[in-house]
């Protein structure tokens, strides 16, 4: 479950990273994963607490994070679905894919559905031109998609987000 | 079938551990490096391969090894690029996901040739299972102690650590790579000086793409001339070509530098998509400029994709059919490139995003007469007034399809309309 702060284990890490580099600051970035990955999101409160656990000024914490495009700034729905819109992927359809997408979860590009479980919005190239159409849901790629697929991936993450608890978002 | 080098294992099941990277002759060229050459000698080697980089701009990379000063008495740091961002191309990937070893021994060999104790792996942060792939390849070379302190009782000491990057095309390209690590948003710096001589942390840096680096190892255990006896007599070795697009068998092909376009395309590639005809090809990544179908028997190495009007760079070979309107696929990268600019710098900023504005209006039928020209104005003020190649990247894109395709510009503007009929579906 997201909380506000952040974890026991995300705290370690962060003090982990904070002497790891031969300059602090190197520490910035993969600071920003460890949030990351820990909300799904980069806001404002969570900078703060780890900037202070890395020892380092908010600002610089929140300047990078405003440079850094794969870390919404705001949450997102427990499946962050990120669709290629670049051009291999473009002459295979990816447009379509996008407007399948928003059909049939009923949804507006970057909003999150009702229940919580999806937003999508495209993204420009993520080295998987050679099987297109894709897409990123958190972590993992899908690729070589079709609407059979989709329908598939869906019900999939439909079923396992709706367990209790649910997947690590 | 040509011979493969960093491909030759790719599809065997646990290649990616390093009990069967072991199996199949890896780190055997590591042990022989420490105990045999000198780091000049390993240099020397890699010169004479006439290895160039694979990461866009083709610099051989045993002469930018020896621009490390040797006096300096300031640590010095190996950057591994696997940033890999420039659209039409998937290289890298397979590479760090299925054969981590490859590449993490060639990095160990080019951090001893420069006599780097550290050394960072950047890889694009969507590459999440790339990253784990590299993370557990690394800790066990370090358990075999293939890195880390007195590396085989050689006294040589190297760590890697994996960055991960925040999803910013700007962080590729090597300057702005540096800001990344050092923590500051990736803007690109003023060259020189050279990252050989100020780089990561003001001191002196070797920057490599995955690609080249994986090579490394080979051309230690078969030699520098077997290297060179591949491809042509510049741009030496094999090349991952990553094919995409409107092709029957889109994927990466490891082919010696120099096939052919057309080779690549309708031997491995099976031909266009849905048996249509081919309209244009984009040879080297989203920053190249288009060549068309008259340009099939280009050989794809370094020299002759110049030639022919366009450059190899990263080898993202995009295909496009019949049904492809160009002014599309014009808005499309410069949507990239505007989004992509770090912004640093007023032409590539403002350009892009005027570009854009421009080629909106004109997809969307609000297109104006002397359109045209302005853009190919704004290019001119883009090209060679940036600190770094990303304006000059933003602009093959728009120029070679006026070039080449001007009359779907005109036919766009004047009946509000796309000339091409057809539009990519997803079944
Ligand atoms: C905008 C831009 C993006 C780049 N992206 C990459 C990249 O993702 N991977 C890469 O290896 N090189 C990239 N480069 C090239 C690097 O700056 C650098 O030349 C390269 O990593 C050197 O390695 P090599 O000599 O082995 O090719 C990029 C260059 C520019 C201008
Ligand atoms: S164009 Fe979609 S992954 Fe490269």
């Amino acid at each position: 479950m997201n909380t506000m702060s952040l974890s026991k284990e995300s705290i370690e890490k962060l003090q982990e990273l904070k002497d790891k580099f031969p300059d602090r600051r190197t520490a910035i970035l993969p600071a920003l994963h460890v949030v990351y990955d820990q909300f799904g999101y980069v806001g404002d409160e969570q900078l703060k607490e780890a900037a202070e656990v890395v020892e380092l000024p908010y600002v610089e914490l929140a300047e990078n994070a405003s440079f850094y495009t794969m870390f919404p700034k705001k949450p997102v729905g427990k499946y962050f679905i990120q669709v290629c819109t670049n051009l291999s992927c473009a002459l295979l359809g990816a447009d379509s894919l996008v407007d399948y997408l928003l059909e049939k979860l009923n949804v507006k590009l970057g909003e999150i559905t009702p229940d919580g479980l999806f937003t999508v919005v495209t993204v420009e190239c993520l080295g998987s031109c050679g099987s297109a159409p894709m897409m990123q849901v958190n972590d993992e790629y899908h690729e070589n998609l079709t609407r059979e697929r989709v329908d598939e991936l869906l019900e999939e993450f439909r079923r396992e987000g709706t367990k209790k608890g649910g997947p690590p978002s | 079938m040509p011979e493969k080098i960093l491909f030759k294992y790719i599809d065997e099941p646990g290649q990616d551990t390093i009990k069967v990277y072991m199996k199949n002759g890896g780190y055997t060229a590591l042990p022989k490096v420490l105990k045999e050459y000198t780091p000049d000698q390993v240099t020397d080697i890699v010169k004479e391969s006439g290895l160039r980089g694979r990461g866009g701009a083709g610099f051989p990379a045993g002469v930018k090894w020896s621009f490390v000063p040797k006096d300096s008495p300031k640590p010095k740091y190996l950057l591994i690029n696997a940033d890999e961002s420039e659209p039409g191309t998937f290289k890298d990937r397979q590479l760090l996901e299925r054969d981590p070893h490859q590449l993490i021994e060639g990095s160990i060999i080019a951090a001893y040739a420069v006599q780097a104790h550290t050394g960072f792996i950047y890889i694009r942060g969507e590459f999440g299972y790339g990253a784990k792939q590299l993370l557990r390849a690394l800790s066990e070379a370090e358990e075999k102690n293939f890195l880390g302190k007195n590396i085989l009782g050689s006294g040589y000491d190297l760590t890697i650590h994996l960055h991960r990057g925040g999803g910013a095309y700007i962080c590729g390209e090597e300057t702005a790579l540096m800001e990344s690590i050092e923590g500051r948003r990736g803007l690109s710096r003023v060259r020189p000086p050279y990252p050989a001589i100020v780089g990561l942390y003001g001191c002196p840096t070797v920057i490599n793409n995955v690609e080249t680096l994986s090579n490394v190892p080979h051309i230690i255990n078969k030699g520098a001339e077997w290297f060179a006896s591949m491809g042509t007599r510049k741009s030496t070795g094999t090349k991952i070509f990553s094919l995409s697009g409107q092709v029957k068998r889109p994927g990466n092909y490891e082919l010696p530098m120099g096939i052919s376009l057309r080779e690549l395309i309708y031997e491995y590639g099976g031909g266009i998509f849905e048996d249509r005809e081919l309209k244009a090809v984009i040879p080297g990544g989203s920053s190249t400029p288009i060549l068309t179908p008259d340009k099939l028997d280009v050989k794809l190495d370094f020299e002759s994709v110049v030639e022919a009007g366009s450059m190899l760079g990263s080898a993202g070979v995009i295909v496009m059919d019949e049904t492809t309107c160009m002014v599309n696929v014009a808005w499309r990268l410069t949507r990239f490139y505007q989004h992509e600019s770090c912004g640093k710098c007023t032409p590539c900023r403002e350009g892009t995003y005027w570009m854009l504005k421009i080629l909106e209006r004109i997809e969307n039928g609000k297109g104006e007469s002397g359109d045209v020209e302005l853009l190919l104005d704004i290019c001119n003020y883009i090209e060679g007034y940036t600190v770094c190649p990303l304006g000059d990247a933003a602009v093959p894109a728009v120029r070679s399809t006026i070039e080449h395709f001007q009359e779907e510009y005109d036919y766009h503007i004047r009946n509000k309309t796309c000339m091409v009929k057809g539009k990519p579906v997803f079944k």
